[in-house]
């Protein structure tokens, strides 16, 4: 336990972002370590969201999270295509159900516009009915926003903690900082499991980045968790949502969605409440039947088929509207706080983000040659070629052809995989995240045992 | 590679239903089973306890024995068990697309026989709130747990639901060393209790809430307890346990019937069928608890034979009949299987058909109607019992005509 790890950079949070963060690090000219609280990537607030690219065109204009996720939106679509992170280009659809939210179609418009998205079109109820004909009565008329995309978080934010200790970052899953101690040259950040001690820290805390914050001496903003709650339909579903269906955002707030998700199945969601406890994912019995209640009338049908599961995700939302980023030159410290639900696709440009703001206080971050290739992710997404069919896979190697989840279809080939692969899971929810298995129809009915057996025995 | 599959008949599911079908249809014809589990035998395989085998094999056997035999009896009349086969979808007229080790392929039959099977609706479907701890499982998941992998659930369980299904969670709980603190169920009486001697038979001595339905699981890693709620009052109590098990609510595995566009049963979920357990799409037929969600294991088996009879007729002679009758169930009957009858053609599966009661009646009378017309009456000596499958002589619809349109079947 007395061991110090020393690295140039700490990057603490193992989220969507500081994964980005340490990826990007960690392809220059410095040393990394991500240090993350729980036992995977990615298992808070990243594993627990509506996991849509966004285009940005909806943005405040102007804000530093307008410019980003713009920005990250291209990076992540193409980082995508070559680590094998599946994305669908839905398109989006804003449907105004009253007046109110009709008449404010052209006002978003042109927000969007100045969000530089310029794609967006204004259609009337006959086209928002042929473009989702399962849609409830009412419909007055609805904003297309074609580039709109989903994507899945998991494997997103996988490959970017790959990628990171591909090229040399320091993993440190389990490692809880307790405390934390600002150096004339280093800053030392005491963990449960040992210390290390970095020339630089980046807080990517996520729900917990103000507590963190605060313990550097700052005070500048609050995390309020905000719970979203989810409920997830059946794959045979997937008909009914060929596209994302938005609610125009109003007087009444947000309000709820119906996506397809790149599982293949339809998702409704997400509630917003604003909570105390930091940890509390629990759903409710209230956000539960007032989703079902929304539900039915954005597409009644829907109701009628069988939900695969229901969760609760906690955004870390703040007092201020825009992302809370700053760098401190002179404690090397640089803060991303308030990464709300666009943080998965601002991801990268937030790294990008990260290295302009470290340039400019001084600290050379010159790109590294020789960098390992990006790797190539396990596929999961319903759209592309999955081993179970793919003949000349399992012809190579029959254990992807031995089914072990039977509604999603995931292979003992490719739960083996996972448990050898570089961020191994530790649990069956990290397994899940990493293959499919147990998150299908059956929730475990059939195959629960079998695929607790094999994270047991290590994949045999 | 191996090569693609061609058979006389091609059967999706190796539990009773399936196996049975297929032991009878494989003395005069090259049968094949697909089975997506490792070992053949269907939900049987991890019931071990005994209570199977007494209408198709005159006996009574434990699960796994009765799983053994049906798979041995479909083998030595000559059928191909292939496990670890797992069908993911339709290629063609009565040809699947599989996944298996030896590789992906597709098997074609002259007829298949959808035998799919059944599973309980799980937590999430039931849209319980609370923490998703681990500890929170279904019966499959739990038999499974303690007879396939030899594990422990834990210590203190609260069974959900007082089906036949529920107490043979709790026969396996107790197996388990885990005691079944409180079986719960929304009901005003406990469904199967009364119409089982199994658990009075085991000694089981399980306290039962009526009235109540589970409205929060809490714990975060591991279940700590469960939030009850007294339908009708709202009042609250909390128990402890670390085992929660959800029986019954059971759905159709009705995936490759809505792939292929079969029509469906609104009210089963399940692929509408016939008396000779003909589906909407030629020379596809579908037997067992996938047809009737769900009946015992050995009325599955029954299902089984009954099926090879039409099967083999299609072979013979392909042809599909025209559109039947439809039979519809009113409340508080939930659903009727089979849900076409056809005048004239012989009747269903022991010369039953299947209803599901949602209300508990001593001695039910059902009425079939026919555009206003009473067209059948059946007296029952037995009792009309929730979350068990009321059996009615078919005689009930014998008065059904061709061309009079649809048939309610109500409680007189």
């Amino acid at each position: 336990m007395s061991d110090v790890l020393e690295v140039d950079v700490a990057v603490v949070g193992g989220g969507i972002v500081g994964c980005a963060v340490a990826r990007e690090l960690a392809g220059r000219d410095v040393s990394v370590a991500l240090v993350e609280a729980r036992g995977d990537v990615g298992d808070a607030t990243s594993k627990a969201n509506t996991a849509i690219l966004h285009t940005g065109f909806d943005a405040v204009p102007g804000s530093l999270e307008s410019r980003l996720v713009a920005r990250g939106y291209a990076l992540l679509s193409a980082y995508a295509e070559q680590a094998g992170i599946p994305v669908e280009r839905t398109g989006a659809l804003l449907v105004a159900w009253d007046d109110e939210q009709l008449d404010a179609l052209p006002g978003l418009r042109a927000k969007a516009e100045k969000n530089g998205y310029t794609r967006t079109r204004l259609v009337g109820a006959d086209e928002v009915y042929a473009r989702v004909p399962a849609l409830g009565p009412g419909a007055l008329g609805g904003l297309e926003v074609p580039d709109e995309s989903i994507v899945c978080s998991w494997t997103a934010a996988l490959a970017y903690a790959t990628e990171a200790v591909h090229r040399g970052a320091h993993l440190l899953l389990r490692h809880r900082v307790s405390a934390i101690e600002v150096g004339l040259a280093r800053t030392l950040l005491t963990t449960d499991r040992g210390a290390v001690s970095a020339r630089w820290v980046v807080n990517a805390a996520g729900m917990g980045a103000d507590v963190l914050d605060r313990m550097l001496g700052f005070d500048r903003f609050t995390v309020v968790p905000r719970r979203g709650e989810l409920i997830v339909f059946d794959k045979l579903a997937r008909p009914l949502a060929p596209t994302i269906v938005l609610p125009v955002p109003s007087s009444l707030g947000k309000g709820v969605l119906v996506s397809p998700t790149v599982y293949g199945n339809v998702m409704l969601g997400p509630t917003a409440e604003d909570l105390d406890d930091r940890s509390d994912t629990s759903t409710s019995e209230q956000g539960l039947s007032s989703l079902l209640e929304k539900g039915r009338r954005i597409m009644p049908s829907l109701l009628d088929e069988e939900v695969t599961t229901t969760y609760a995700g906690l955004r870390a939302s703040t007092e201020h509207s825009d992302y809370v980023v700053d760098v401190d030159a002179g404690m090397r410290y640089v803060l991303l706080g308030g990464i709300r639900s666009t943080g998965l696709t601002a991801s990268m440009a937030l790294a990008e983000h990260v290295v302009g703001l470290m340039e400019s206080a001084g600290e050379p971050l010159a790109e590294r040659p020789g960098l390992p290739p990006v790797p190539r992710m396990p596929m999961i997404g319903e759209a592309f070629p999955r081993p179970y069919a793919d003949a000349a896979r399992i012809a190579a190697d029959p254990e992807y052809g031995r089914v072990v989840c039977f509604c999603e279809r995931a292979t003992a080939g490719e739960i083996r995989d996972a448990l050898y692969s570089t961020i191994p899971p530790t649990d069956l929810d990290g397994l899940r995240r990493r293959t499919r298995a147990l998150m299908g129809r059956c929730q475990g009915f059939f195959c629960g045992a079998e695929v607790a057996r094999l994270l047991e025995d290590g994949g045999r | 590679m191996t090569a693609d599959v061609r058979a006389d008949v091609v059967v999706v599911g190796g539990g009773p239903a399936g196996l049975t079908a297929a032991a009878d249809l494989a003395r005069t014809c090259r049968v094949v089973v697909l089975d997506r589990e490792q070992q053949a035998g269907g939900i049987p395989r991890h019931s071990d306890h005994p209570g199977y085998g007494l209408r198709d094999l005159r006996r009574v056997l434990s699960g796994p024995e009765y799983a053994r035999r049906l798979v041995a009896a479909a083998q030595d009349a000559g059928a191909d068990v292939r496990t670890g086969w797992t069908v993911t979808g339709w290629a063609g007229e009565r040809t699947l697309e599989v996944t298996s080790p030896a590789g992906r392929l597709t098997a074609t039959g002259g007829a298949v026989v959808l035998a799919t099977g059944a599973r309980e609706r799980a937590r999430p479907a039931r849209l319980v709130a609370g923490d998703r701890p681990a500890g929170v499982l279904t019966t499959g998941q739990l038999q499974q747990l303690v007879h396939l992998q030899h594990r422990s659930p834990g210590t203190r369980a609260v069974v959900v639901g007082s089906e036949l299904v529920s107490w043979s969670a709790v026969l396996t709980l107790r197996e388990a060393g885990c005691r079944t603190v409180l079986m719960t169920t929304d009901r005003p009486y406990g469904e199967a209790y009364a119409g089982l001697r199994m658990p009075a038979s085991a000694g089981l001595r399980v306290p039962l809430l009526t009235r109540a339905r589970v409205a929060r699981v809490v714990g975060r890693e591991q279940v700590e307890a469960v939030e009850l709620e007294e339908v009708g009052t709202g009042r609250r109590r909390t128990v402890e346990c670390d085992v929660v098990v959800f029986t019954g609510g059971w759905i159709p595995d009705h995936e490759l019937v809505r792939l292929g566009g079969l029509d469906l049963d609104p009210a089963t979920l399940g692929p509408r069928v016939d008396p000779a357990l003909r589906t909407s799409s030629d020379g596809v037929f579908a037997a067992g608890n996938l047809v009737h969600p769900v009946d015992t294991a050995d009325v599955c088996a029954l299902d089984g034979r009954h099926v090879a009879a039409a099967v083999r007729r299609w072979l013979e002679a392909p042809r599909q009949p025209g559109a039947g009758v439809e039979l519809a169930a009113e409340p508080p009957l939930r659903w009727v299987a089979p849900s076409v009858w056809r005048p004239g053609e012989p009747g269903p599966a022991r010369g039953r058909l299947l209803l599901w009661p949602e209300e508990r009646v001593l001695a039910p009378v059902l009425v079939a109607v026919q555009g206003g017309r009473q067209v059948g009456r059946v007296r029952l000596p037995w009792p009309a019992v929730p979350g068990r499958v009321l059996r009615v002589p078919s005689s009930l619809v014998s008065g059904v005509r061709a061309d009079a349109g649809p048939v309610r079947i109500a409680l007189g």
